[in-house]
């Protein structure tokens, strides 16, 4: 059986958030190039380019691409065949995210009671962690530092069937137009249909992840997403809410078989600082 | 064309401030989010003093990363506005002139910068590495114990934004939405 050691998890969990939170992907680089060529308002083109020379400095100098460096959002999933070999694989996670926070100079944004003390935890943790176990002999970590102005406006609707696909359409855009600018658009929209309520909501965080350029599998959906893209496009919204025809970069669809009774359509925003990086140990 | 514009902002400046404008702001800014909101509001209502003055002060809502060794400050981009609207207007009300944000503002904030001749100003979120470059002094003067969210004093030199609502009732976000929405 292969072992993964706490160390080797501290290690990676560390490394990819050093990287996430100040190195924009190459895929979000690229559409940022490509909405500016197509942005037809000239405020939205200079928001863009700004957005274009921040990550270079970000990059070049090793700074955080934007101040809210996020919840520290992870996803884990664990090969079956794989041994952990450490006494707590969470608080192995969250020391990654410690060590972190701390030697990136990153902000520490979480509260560790949300109604009464709302007390800083000072190191950025605990990270929020979504463990799955997967076939093989593989442990695959996704980082995916999350800003509160996006998460935010992340939506959950419990929809009849009859609501149907354009219930599921009008969910959807109404979460983009009703978010305006607050969370930072271009956006990338991630929707989650189907499953509780709980794993539309998931659905929806692991569709932000998708690589930019990727479709849904599934034909119908993926004319969904390319149909919602359209649609939202036409809101007028535009970069950071000044007005604008690209609002978001791309709309990215995750589905699950649900109940009889139920449609659940959850949405999550991601601003234009989509940050994640994965490793696979 | 940007107009060049310094703190603490006259009524004269803010006359001539236009929704849709780009501004640099040079000069000392305050910063304050929503804990630090919070604090200021209930200070007022105790009737005790703040720990600046709000008279033709600028807010920029920013939580900063800490600063790298050598430098003045981290990234410092503008967070979210509408989570201060609910402290805002008494904030405007006792002198405050210029907020730094982004998003749009309830139409109770809207109406106190009418009525108390204010502006408004959206900075560009996610560009936060870039608007620090900007920032050449910061000092925390209030409110330590809130780590990112304690209140800093900045000197800004030619800090980029763009005027969202003025004094004429003008919103950059309703009118660019407008602007650009297609059927």
């Amino acid at each position: 059986m292969k072992k993964i050691t706490k160390e080797q998890i501290i290690q990676a969990v560390k490394s990819l958030f050093l990287e996430a939170v100040v190195v924009l992907p190459e895929d979000v680089c690229e559409a940022l190039e490509t909405a500016k060529g197509q942005e037809e308002s000239p405020l939205g083109r200079m928001v863009l380019e700004k957005l274009l020379e921040n990550k270079d400095i970000a990059k070049n100098e090793s700074l955080a691409l934007c101040q809210d460096t996020g919840f520290s959002v992870i996803f884990v999933e664990w090969g079956e065949k794989v041994i952990f070999d450490g006494d707590n694989l969470v608080e192995a996670i969250n020391e990654g995210v410690r060590q972190a926070y701390k030697e990136g100079f990153f902000r520490k944004s979480i509260v560790n009671d949300p109604i009464f003390d709302r007390k800083n935890s000072s190191d950025n943790t605990p990270a929020v962690i979504n463990f799955e176990l997967v076939p093989g002999d593989n442990v695959k970590i996704i980082a995916a530092p999350k800003g509160g102005g996006s998460e935010n406006m992340s939506i959950l609707r419990m929809l009849k069937p009859s609501d149907g696909l354009e219930g599921v359409k009008k969910t959807v855009i109404e979460a983009v137009n009703n978010a305006g600018g607050n969370p930072c658009p271009p956006v990338i929209v991630g929707v989650g249909v189907g499953g509780t309520a709980e794993k539309a909501t998931l659905l929806a965080k692991k569709a932000v992840l998708r690589k930019l350029g990727e479709h849904n599998n599934d034909p119908r959906y993926a004319e969904l997403e390319a149909d919602l893209l359209k649609e939202i496009n036409k809101l007028g919204v535009g970069p950071m809410g000044f007005g604008g025809t690209v609002t978001a970069l791309a709309v990215n669809i995750e589905y699950f078989p649900c109940h009889i009774a139920s449609l659940p359509v959850a949405v999550n925003i991601q601003c234009n600082s989509a940050r994640h990086k994965e490793i696979i140990l | 064309m940007v107009k060049k514009i310094t703190t603490p902002l006259t009524e004269e400046t803010i006359r001539d401030l236009k929704t849709g404008d780009m501004v640099e702001i040079t000069g000392v800014i305050y910063t304050a989010r929503d804990a630090a909101h919070k604090r200021l509001v209930e200070l007022i209502e105790k009737g005790e003093n703040l720990p600046f003055s709000l008279e033709g002060a600028v807010i920029y809502y920013v939580g900063p990363t800490p600063p790298k060794p050598g430098a003045v400050i981290g990234s410092a981009g503008p967070t979210t506005s509408y989570r201060m609207d609910k402290y805002a207007p008494l904030l405007v009300e006792k002198g405050l002139k210029g907020m730094i944000g982004k998003g749009q503002r309830s139409q109770d904030v809207r109406d106190a910068i009418i009525k108390n001749k204010a502006v408004y100003f959206a900075s560009i979120g996610g560009a936060a590495a870039l608007l620090s470059r900007h920032i050449k002094s910061a000092e925390i003067i209030a409110y330590e114990d809130l780590g990112p969210e304690a209140v800093r004093k900045l000197y800004v030199e030619n800090f980029p934004a763009i005027v969202v609502n003025d004094i004429y009732g003008g919103d950059l976000y309703e009118e660019g939405k407008k602007r650009y929405k297609k059927s």
